[in-house]
């Protein structure tokens, strides 16, 4: 825990929890200015694998179009469902709209031809692999993310957030990390039960479950402080009401509420598009933008101690199939925004997507390890050096500048 | 031969060396506990938990008549209320290729609905699904994502007061018009609920009617349900505790997932003809059964990998087949030899390539084991410094199995991974050395290991004395156990294990769950752990019903009746005041005791 949340905990239990006034926050913020504010990384999970070619579209290559005879994207001013043009070759799909002003601000990053090395086209041992951060080894404990954060002597129980029901994969490991499906939940819910119990953990003679028992009470008072603060988003940001939207709104909560949150994980299914694509990527893609594009205005100076990144275990076929959609392929795309993302750019090299230029004749082929991008960020965004341990097996990670 | 003796000397050197250099202490290993400790401790240990009584029982008979019991769990005789509660899972007692036909993935009835695949072959499979597939209204284009629409909407078949009976009503008025209904029009009722509607009338289904909800929301989570609510049933109301344990410990060590794909319809087999006949029997046994299972097959990819040299260009969408190391890497490091005791890269792929050719006939149809000598790589193999000849075939894995369950360093890896569990997180050196003496002394006996432990100075020490923090499934099995508390519905108890970070039979990697504290005390499974002990003290679990008029309101008494000692002063200080001049309630008290810190020990 650091000298801030420390100052803040102390000072809400002396005046009770949730009646502090917002001078004193303020105040509290003030006496601990001196001490540099964290930098952030948030990760976002595409679950099911994302149909990256329609996602980030190669317009001008034909053979996008002749592969995709019903599904491709239309060239940029081709009517109302056409793509969004970034560069003259690359476009987006239509529903991305909500992102193209964070593009043209220079802070959203593109990289295509991206993904994991692994050739499994198993959607269970293809997330496990991005999630532990070493593509064909099972026996890994430990999540990428999780090792992304450096030990410390004080730490703040809330450093690593999965708001997820579960604690993701991506988050498991040797440093504490909570899972949150909702905020609300961080409580003892029995009034009787929860001062009894704290009164239990910090006065027993058990060193583990003191230790944890502490941590855990001044976790939940600052959580309760949060809550009953209330929550309105700035700059009008309006976050959609589904699961995506929901987990980032808290997340942004807990960013401004200065409690010592450094790598935060969240995830968004559904994109296991086999059969009819095109309605359900167009639903799947606006709920993203819109959730992403709410985070990133909520967020607003803030998004300069912050980056987001978005993952998903592999990219679909080529071609499409018989049922107007796509089956399980290999390489795909990701985005990555925030202040000291160098943005309004595609990175990547493009493969093509020619018979003999694509992966096993079907898919978009790898040309960027997905390490090389997370490496970067933890280096170079959160200031882990130990890329090793981070990405055990991936000595020398390729970083493409996408930080400044 | 002569170059392996050579390298299991130097493993056995490896070994006890690692064990020399630290410096920890272990004197506390050395202290006795007194008679009435000892038994508290190997119910605890033992057990998952102990009841009222139990301590009374093992004291008339005898520990070491009681331990003896317990290692030979075929003389136990089973309690007929378990048989009871596991009758209506039906899935436990099917073979894998009933359970893959009677609950069919949601895919595949979506795409027989849409025509796109045809009705499948096998008649059990057929009717199931066609069961399922015409009471959904799917239409041709729809996705695999979009919710699945009933064929007679809800309002068509229920009156308005009953649909709202069915959303606000009590239990018992919801139950009432349930049991009520004809068997037909229940099932389509049934269909035509949303998921939400299913998952709230779960808590006051009949066990009957709680199969057709679960299967109306997705099929294979039945199986899933009656995996979870066997597992729990068997721990809480199980004679046979010890078995239970080791069960657990196993199943864990060879761990398989749940959720990929086949493998749902594989693990009740598994579990149940792999694992549970040999828990207490010989490890090579263990091994043979594992590895020549489906669900292990399947899992670790094994089934998918054949002889390099046999590498084909993929034609059209056939993805490429290859040699697949994964089965072989884990073998040697999870379920063997133990990482970091001495194998190279270049065996992992050695023992690989014995492998191949062991696989499964149609893994999603619940296929069984078979060789394939096709795809067997025959050339000579060199694994751990032992020749296995070319021209070999399914007996070059046999070989395998034979070099590592024969091998010191397994002896000492298994011997040390069980002293974590039932001894304590980081144990003497000298109790683990004396189990693998054992082990290889007796071939790999298990209950002759389990002997030496339980016979051992160390176990009964104050060393190993509450030493170890419960995990979520044993503090939740404990809880219930201890408050005598009668459980009709298991779910809503796997889910709270769940929660608190051990979803059963949904570990993803082959690691299995550490049995070490640290694993399982951090900031959210503590609150949950608190949370669930006020639950189920207050009723709150639907399903589960806690008599708390049963149990004394006196802090101090009540701690001993679950607990079997004295609460630390701390824990009852901190009720104690919580209660102030208010007169107690056998709920709140047991609540606090249940969620306090020495409840979480064991």
């Amino acid at each position: 825990m650091n000298r801030r949340i420390f100052l803040k905990s102390s000072a809400m239990a002396m005046v009770g929890v949730g009646s502090t006034p917002a001078w004193l926050s303020r105040a509290l913020y003030a006496a601990d200015a001196p001490s540099p504010r964290k930098k952030i990384l948030v990760a976002i999970f595409q679950r099911g694998a994302v149909d990256g070619l329609n996602v980030v579209v190669p317009h001008g290559e034909q053979r996008y179009y002749d592969l995709r005879p019903t599904l491709a994207i239309a060239k940029p001013g081709s009517g109302n469902d056409s793509a969004i043009d970034l560069d003259g070759f690359f476009g987006l799909h239509p529903a991305l709209k909500p992102l193209k002003p964070i593009y043209d601000a220079n802070r959203l990053a593109v990289v295509h031809a991206v993904g994991s090395p692994d050739p499994t086209r198993s959607h269970f041992d293809a997330q496990d692999y991005m999630e532990s951060g070493t593509p064909g080894r099972k026996a890994t404990a430990d999540g990428w993310l999780n090792r992304a954060l450096t030990p410390e002597q004080k730490k703040s129980p809330v450093r690593a957030v999965s708001f997820s029901p579960d604690l993701a994969r991506t988050l498991r490991g040797r440093n504490e990390a909570v899972s949150i499906n909702n905020l609300n939940d961080f409580q003892v819910r029995d009034t009787r039960g929860a001062a009894t119990f704290e009164s239990m953990y910090s006065s027993t003679m058990d060193k583990v479950l003191n230790g944890t028992g502490r941590e855990t009470f001044e976790a939940v008072k600052l959580m309760q402080s949060i809550q009953k603060q209330g929550y309105t988003p700035a700059g009008g940001a309006r976050y959609p009401n589904g699961r995506l939207g929901q987990s980032l709104k808290q997340i942004a909560q807990l960013i401004k509420s200065d409690v010592g949150l450094e790598v935060a994980f969240t995830d968004v299914g559904g994109w296991d598009t086999h059969v009819n694509e095109a309605p359900q990527l167009n639903r799947l893609l606006g709920e993203f933008a819109d959730a992403l594009a709410a985070f990133y205005q909520d967020l607003g100076d803030r998004m300069a101690d912050v980056s987001v990144v978005t993952m998903s275990e592999f990219g679909r076929t080529a071609r499409e199939n018989g049922n107007r959609g796509t089956d399980h392929g290999h390489a795909n795309v990701m985005f990555a925004f925030g202040g000291d993302v160098q943005g309004g750019k595609i990175y990547g090299d493009w493969p093509g997507l020619a018979e003999e230029q694509l992966y096993e004749n079907r898919d978009l082929n790898l040309t960027t390890d997905f390490r090389d991008v997370l490496g970067e960020l933890v280096t170079r965004h959160l200031g882990n050096r130990q890329i090793a341990s981070v990405f055990p097996g991936y000595a020398d990670p390729k970083f493409r500048g996408l930080i400044a | 031969m002569r170059k392996s003796l050579a390298l299991t000397a130097a493993f056995l050197c490896a070994a006890t060396l690692g064990a020399k250099k630290k410096t920890d202490d272990f004197s506390l290993f050395q202290k006795k506990l007194s008679k009435d400790e000892q038994i508290l401790h190997a119910l605890d240990r033992l057990t998952f938990g102990p009841r009222p009584g139990d301590v009374a029982t093992v004291k008339k008979m005898g520990l070491k008549k009681w331990i003896d019991l317990q290692l030979h769990p075929e003389r136990i005789k089973e309690d007929p209320e378990l048989d009871k509660k596991l009758a209506p899972l039906e899935s436990l007692r099917m073979s894998q290729r009933e359970t893959a036909a009677s609950y069919p993935p949601p895919q595949l009835i979506r795409a027989v609905a849409q025509g796109r695949q045809p009705l499948p072959e096998d008649p059990v499979a057929r009717a199931a699904v066609e069961r399922l597939a015409r009471r959904f209204k799917i239409k041709k284009n729809e996705g695999d994502s979009d919710p699945m629409q009933p064929a007679v909407p809800l309002d068509q078949l229920l009156t308005r007061e009953q649909i709202r009976t069915l959303r606000t009503g009590t239990r018992d008025q919801k139950r009432e018009l349930l049991d009520a209904m004809p068997e037909e029009k229940i099932d389509d009722v049934v269909v035509a609920m949303p998921p939400g509607m299913r998952n709230q009338l779960l808590g006051s289904a009949s066990p009957v009617l709680r199969r057709k909800l679960v299967l109306a929301n997705a099929p294979q989570q039945v199986i899933f349900q009656d995996l979870a609510e066997g597992k729990l049933y068997r721990a809480i109301y199980g004679n046979r505790q010890l078995a239970e344990q080791l069960d657990d410990f196993w199943f864990n060590h060879f761990n398989v997932f749940f959720d990929k794909g086949a493998d749902r319809a594989l693990i009740p087999t598994y579990e149940r003809e792999a694992i549970r006949p040999h828990v207490l029997g010989k490890f090579r046994d263990l091994l043979e059964a594992t590895a020549s299972s489906p669900a292990m097959l399947f899992y670790l990819d094994n089934w998918q990998s054949v002889a390099p040299n046999l590498v084909r260009r993929p034609a059209g969408n056939r993805p490429q087949r290859g040699l697949n190391e994964n089965y072989g890497r884990e073998l040697l490091e999870l379920h063997t030899l133990g990482v970091d005791s001495g194998y190279t890269q270049k065996d992992v792929t050695e023992v690989a390539r014995c492998f191949t050719g062991w696989t499964i006939r149609n893994p999603q149809q619940g296929g069984d084991f078979f060789y394939n000598d096709r795809v067997h790589d025959k050339g000579e193999k060199v694994v751990l410094g032992v020749t296995i000849p070319a021209g070999g075939g399914r007996e070059d894995g046999e070989k395998v199995l034979d070099i590592l369950a024969k091998h010191p360093a397994t002896a000492h890896f298994i011997s040390k991974k069980l002293a974590q569990r039932f001894v304590a997180d980081n144990p003497p050196p000298e109790l683990i050395d004396r189990m693998a003496k054992t082990f290889l002394a007796t071939d790999g006996d298990v209950r002759q290991v389990m002997k030496t432990m339980l016979e051992s100075k160390e176990f009964f020490s104050a060393g190993a004395y509450h030493a170890k923090v419960k995990t979520p499934l044993e503090m939740i099995a404990s809880a219930v156990r201890a408050t005598g508390a009668q459980v009709d519905y298991a779910m809503p108890l796997a889910n709270q294990i769940g929660q608190l970070g051990e979803p059963l039979y949904r570990k993803i990697e082959p690691t299995g769950y550490s049995s070490a504290n640290a694993e399982w005390v951090s900031s959210a499974s503590l609150l949950g752990r608190m949370n669930f002990a006020m639950a189920l003290t207050q009723n709150k679990l639907p399903g589960i019903k806690v008599d708390a008029s049963r149990l004394p309101d006196d802090p101090s008494k009540a701690a001993k009746a679950m607990m079997f000692r004295d609460a630390t002063p701390q824990t009852k200080q901190a009720i104690l005041k919580a209660l102030g001049d208010k007169k107690p309630t056998p709920e709140l008290v047991a609540g606090l005791v249940i969620g306090s810190p020495d409840f979480q020990r064991r």
